[in-house]
């Protein structure tokens, strides 16, 4: 891999951009590999880069049916924070927003990652209250986090509307290293690094089917032929109860859609992230001047990466009442992802009821800031052939002893 | 979006004056039963890619829970029917395999 520099840009623009190189490679899938990754998202990748850097596994593929980063990792409102509530959730968070602020570096590959901070409002005595217990939270697990006043939050995003009427603006939830990176960018930069390593990653090859004997993964069925492996990981956000039932068995995770928009290019208004949980909005600007905006899920299963107008007209009257300044963009575009919810609303990492086959899922609506972190203890995962420290706790096991990781208050809303 | 008709009440409407209840006919294991089933009763579910059985309430109409047909992955509604009965009706799985021939309803 020939790394991008200051040099780099400089000698091809020398020689009119031609020496740049493909950024990862497209090998033909081999007959077998030691593992096999299902799913080419940020989480996939992670996993595969993770693999090959910390533990020296290489012989390794990444199977995904269309495009890298063509999923949710490229379709997120890119929000990064850490400030959860329960102790496994904030390990792994921390973990993936700390790896954040040097992968660049690390990846030799602009995310652009931008710590602008994280401020989540408070508008009702409940949330007011919910948040100060984060915030307490928090400080024990050595998280920096701070509750802050109306004034403040006014000071740290002008254009806010706090007076109400409906919901005013009691105070807020701040977390000043919180922040967003590019989507795209991560899912690249990990592919590259991965492919470097000698991870074969293969585009437009669906699993269609998982090869089980003796109860242990044999290989898998692809739309581009059998591949044989020694331990497989299902990492496919939505699509995880569909490999579960190749697998044969299933998983207490149910997929609907969540949807997000962006505006008309604007000039610089916000220059953090808001999310207003009890209105169901959230907002951000990108480096393009759109306001990214996001809000709450469908609440039945679905498969179609497309939203509803519902929820469309709920999310933008809620940021027009807190943001009038608004009211007047044109927005540009809208999508939907299929995110994978569980009850507790935290992700499943660890073993499976078939021998050699691993699951990173339920991640839902809030994953992308997981990422790195969650790529580092899959990873540990899959090569120990067992849970490591930090996604222990989130094993399948956790449902059938009772052992919740209940983030639904902390994280009420979609982000 | 989605357009149901409540087979309670007979009103078709859009899915905003419905509230979806999640994955229809799950037998019940209580008190005695192995702790597998009473976990995958519990927790596990079908989520499947397609034809799915669902429980719904007429919230803003009538009130009345009711079950209903579906896809998905296209949102297609086969029919709705009544709440009272713990398998999908003979005429739901015929509407059913008339739109997706070779469908087999799975245990
Ligand atoms: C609108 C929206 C906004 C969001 N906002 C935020 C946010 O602000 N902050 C945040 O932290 N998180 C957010 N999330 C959640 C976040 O996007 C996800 O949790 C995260 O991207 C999941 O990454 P992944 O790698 O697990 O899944 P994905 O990126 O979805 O990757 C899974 C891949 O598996 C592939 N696949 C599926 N089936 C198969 C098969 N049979 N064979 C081969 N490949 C297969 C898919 O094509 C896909 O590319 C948001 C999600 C959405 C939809
Ligand atoms: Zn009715």
């Amino acid at each position: 891999m020939r790394r991008y520099s200051v040099f780099a840009i400089a000698r091809e623009a020398m020689r009119y951009h031609q020496g740049w190189e493909r950024a990862w490679r497209s090998p033909d899938p081999k007959a077998e590999y030691e593992v096999i990754v299902v799913g080419a998202g940020g989480h996939g990748l992670a996993t595969a880069y993770y693999l090959a850097k910390n533990h020296g596994v290489k012989n390794v593929a990444v199977l995904e049916k269309g495009w890298l980063g063509g999923g949710n990792t490229g379709r997120n409102t890119t929000i990064i924070r850490s400030n959860y509530l329960q102790d496994p959730s904030v390990a792994i968070f921390e973990k993936a927003r700390s790896l954040y602020e040097d992968l660049s570096q690390q990846l030799n590959f602009n995310i652009m990652f931008s710590p602008r901070g994280v401020l989540m409002l408070a508008q009702t005595e409940h949330e007011l209250r919910a948040y100060r217990r984060a915030e307490h939270a928090n400080r024990l697990q050595g998280i920096e986090t701070e509750m802050v006043s109306t004034a403040r939050v006014k000071e740290l995003c002008p254009i806010l509307e706090t007076g109400g009427p409906r919901y005013p603006v009691l105070g807020g939830l701040w977390q000043a290293r919180g922040g967003t990176a590019r989507h795209d960018a991560v899912a690249w930069g990990y592919a590259r690094a991965a492919s470097d390593l000698g991870v074969d990653i293969i585009q437009q090859c669906e699993v269609t089917g998982i090869d089980t004997a003796g109860g242990r993964v044999r290989g898998v069925q692809t739309s581009r032929g059998a591949i044989r492996c020694k331990k497989l990981a299902i990492v496919v956000a939505g699509h995880s109860g569909v490999l579960a039932e190749m697998a044969g068995f299933r998983l207490p995770v149910e997929s609907v859609a969540l949807q997000a928009l962006v505006s008309e290019p604007i000039k610089p208004v916000i220059d953090v992230v808001v999310m207003a949980n009890t209105v169901h909005g959230y907002m951000s600007q990108s480096d393009k001047g759109e306001l990214v905006i996001g809000g709450g899920a469908d609440g039945f299963n679905n498969y179609t990466q497309r939203g509803s107008f519902q929820h469309i007209e709920e999310t933008v009257s809620a940021l027009v009442e807190t943001f009038p300044i608004i009211s007047r963009l044109k927005m540009l575009r809208q999508w939907g992802g299929i995110v994978d919810m569980t009850g507790d609303r935290s992700p499943i990492i660890g073993r499976t009821p078939v021998e050699g086959i691993f699951v990173n899922c339920g991640w839902g609506t809030g994953g992308f800031k997981a990422i790195p972190g969650s790529g580092w203890g899959m990873a540990a995962t899959v090569a120990k052939g067992e849970p490591d420290a930090l996604s222990g706790p989130f094993g399948l096991e956790r449902f059938a002893e009772g052992r919740m990781i209940d983030e639904s208050v902390a994280a009420a809303v979609a982000h | 979006m989605l357009i149901l008709t409540c087979p309670c009440c007979g009103v078709t409407g859009e899915e905003t004056e419905f509230h979806p209840g999640g994955e229809a006919h799950l037998k019940r294991f209580g008190p005695g039963s192995e702790d597998g089933e009473f976990t995958a009763y519990l927790f596990d579910r079908k989520n499947p890619r397609g034809v799915h059985f669902e429980r719904w309430r007429h919230a803003f109409g009538c009130g009345k829970w009711f079950h209903a047909a579906r896809c998905t992955a296209t949102l297609e509604v086969f029919g709705t029917y009544s709440a009272r009965v713990s398998a999908p009706p003979e005429e739901i799985l015929a509407m059913i395999r008339a739109r997706r021939p070779g469908w087999e309803a799975s245990a």
